[in-house]
């Protein structure tokens, strides 16, 4: 077995999870198809795809509560299947839809969950009072969890994570549910995670909020990895090209020194002044230059961003039309 | 593949915690009452009953076990039939109502191993059911004091202490039933009416079942009938098929123990019978020996249902 730690003692990157061929299999059925993948130390890794599509199945796997068919997966160096307590010591899990005791407060909940992880009594305590002030729950710690709102459930769980300052945080659909302003309080909280250096794997089919904190996803589909990278990789990958720029401005040859510009793949004209550029990209700066250059006068320069709403459309449209390969 | 790490650790904060939950819920609350106003009804019987007879018996506290008054049962009695019905009610969600909180994957994610859930969740409600036998037990003995006025000796509360103890493994048959059934049915409900409705099959309906397939099993043979007598080969396909339900192997490891006199409980020949003195008391070793078949029964049973929930909880998916 090779020991992700050496590996970072030698500078390559520091890989905390790595899965090399990982299937699970239901009688003929495989629920996650021998995949691969890396994830490197503080990343916010995400985790995408149809319901089905074998996300979960993956994140038991990686915590040792499923067993693995073939294949095999590394967590922060250990083996999952043979010694589950290590990998349960360091990784932090918050379930789709988690479950509290609802005759139990919230603090009371925690305890509990601290006492299994082995904490001395005066370490639960601080570490308990400490999250739930973290999450915003301190001046409910002593109410029931029976009274709790699903967003509070939610941040509840997230605190369980902190108490057990966990190195990888894996999150299943940890906002499915959630109402605008709970979303945008809990995605702050696992930002806040990221600025820690915790790792965090997170798992959604809410595709502008993957986009918003993750460094890179990985699209689920028929229990195959078929995507990952980066969002502009993917849109490189998938949409040919990931940035689209669009200048107003005027001036002579302005559209035939925009294609000039190294990584543009296309130049539209749009009206004598508005050009609209495809670029592999974040072309703005080359494309203000290139205005300066001829004398132009520039008047306005956007970008679209690409979107992983956009790749994932026309993924599983091109899927479509080249027929559906992977029939679940 | 050997997995690494002790199976046991988390067992003690999952039983403390469990063993809370029991005891301050009310459903135990309202076992707790159902089971002491039974058995206290019963004993009060008794010991109406025996404060009329002089005492001449020697071991006058078992009797405060074992007399019946009709139309109440004895003490013994009563036991034998709520003592499931409160292991039933301590174990029928155990298991799924984890899973229908979706608490389970979160417990589980800690650093214990599935083992430790059960184990802590199983010795938990043993423990509470443990408490209150011996708590009813206190107050078996503390009545007798104060009504029957006569101190017990050394060998009534030996007996008496082996008798809460062959209870609790009683109890136990019938947890192991109840979880192993909280882990099979996904639903508490289904759950409970399943055990249930083995509890009353086997107490209700197994002991008039059981005579009915012994006579078709081995047919008596009709020179008994005429002699007014039963067939030995029927009467002991009766007991043995009778045995089958952990409650008549209760019955009788306890009419063993609490009844000294007991000298046997299968069928006997009158020639086995030479020279023994009837009605005399047998010691408390003989007595052991006699219901011990009974009491390791229990304890198999115990130990085989909880090995299958067992082996199906480590199986099952842990995903809601």
């Amino acid at each position: 077995m090779n020991d992700p730690r050496k590996q970072a003692a030698g500078g390559a990157p520091d890989i905390v999870i790595a899965a090399r061929g990982l299937t699970r299999r239901y009688g003929d059925a495989a629920a996650v198809d021998a995949i691969d993948f890396d994830i490197a130390r503080g990343e916010v890794f995400g985790l995408l795809g149809p319901n089905g599509a074998g996300k979960t199945t993956t994140i038991l796997m990686m915590l040792g509560l499923t067993e693995i068919s073939s294949g095999s997966i590394g967590v922060l160096g250990f083996d999952p299947a043979r010694e589950p307590l290590k990998v349960k010591e360091r990784v932090g899990y918050l379930p789709d839809a988690v479950g509290f005791y609802d005759q139990l407060t919230a603090w009371e909940n925690l305890a509990y969950t601290a006492r299994l992880m082995g904490l001395s009594r005066a370490e639960r305590a601080r570490r308990i009072d400490a999250a739930l002030a973290r999450v915003g729950l301190g001046g409910v710690a002593d109410k029931r969890v029976a009274t709790f709102s699903r967003g509070m459930r939610q941040r509840l769980g997230l605190a369980e994570i902190i108490v057990k300052r966990a190195e990888i945080a894996i999150l299943d659909e940890p906002t499915t549910g959630l109402d605008p302003q709970a979303t945008l309080e809990f995605l702050a909280l696992i930002g806040e995670l990221k600025a820690e250096g915790v790792t965090v794997l997170l798992s959604s089919h809410l595709l502008d909020q993957v986009q918003r904190i993750c460094d890179r996803a990985a699209l689920f589909q028929g229990g195959r990895v078929v995507l990952m990278g980066s969002v502009p990789e993917l849109s490189v990958q998938v949409l040919g090209a990931g940035f689209a720029v669009e200048v107003e401005a005027e001036g002579v040859g302005i559209a035939r020194r925009l294609a000039m510009i190294p990584g543009v793949t296309q130049v539209e004209t749009l009206a004598p002044d508005r050009f609209r550029m495809t670029a592999e990209r974040d072309v703005r700066p080359d494309a203000a230059r290139a205005v300066v250059a001829v004398d132009g006068s520039l008047r306005r320069l956007s970008v679209d961003e690409p979107s992983l709403e956009a790749i994932y459309a026309r993924y599983f449209q091109a899927q479509g039309d080249g027929g559906v390969r992977h029939a679940a | 593949m050997r997995r690494e790490g002790s199976p046991v650790r988390g067992l003690g904060t999952v039983f403390v915690k469990e063993l809370a939950d029991h005891t301050s819920s009310v459903r135990m609350l309202m076992l707790e009452l159902l089971i002491l106003f039974t058995a206290l009804a019963a004993l009060y019987e008794a010991i109406t009953s025996l404060r009329q007879n002089t005492a001449e018996d020697p071991f006058l506290l078992l009797r405060l076990f074992t007399i019946d008054q009709a139309p109440l049962p004895s003490f013994v009695a009563v036991l034998g039939f709520l003592i499931p019905l409160m292991a039933i009610g301590l174990g029928f969600d155990a298991v799924n109502s984890e899973h229908n909180r979706r608490t389970l994957s979160r417990i589980l994610a800690q650093p214990i191993y599935r083992d430790a859930l059960l184990m802590g969740k199983y010795l938990a409600a043993l423990a509470t059911i443990g408490i209150s036998l011996a708590a009813l037990w206190l107050l078996v003995i503390g009545l007798g004091l104060i009504f029957l006025g006569v101190p017990p000796g050394g060998e009534e509360i030996a007996r008496s202490l082996v008798f809460l103890v062959v209870a609790i493994f009683y109890a136990g048959v019938w947890l192991s039933l109840a979880m192993l059934l909280s882990i099979v049915f996904r639903s508490p409900a289904t759950a409970a009416l399943v055990s249930l409705g083995i509890w009353l099959f086997l107490t209700v309906l197994w002991p008039m079942l059981a005579p009915a397939i012994a006579q078709a099993v081995a047919p008596p043979d009709p020179r008994y009938a005429l002699l007014g007598l039963s067939d030995p080969a029927t009467s002991i396909w009766t007991q043995e098929l009778q045995r089958l339900s952990p409650n008549d192997l209760f019955g009788e490891a306890m009419l063993a123990v609490l009844s000294p006199t007991t000298r046997t409980l299968g069928p006997v020949f009158l020639d086995q019978l030479r020279g023994a003195v009837m009605g005399a008391p047998l010691p408390f070793g003989e007595s052991m020996m006699i219901a011990w078949p009974q009491t390791v029964g229990l304890v198999a049973g115990t130990i085989i249902l909880f090995a299958f929930g067992y082996v199906l909880f480590q199986r099952q998916e842990v995903r809601a």
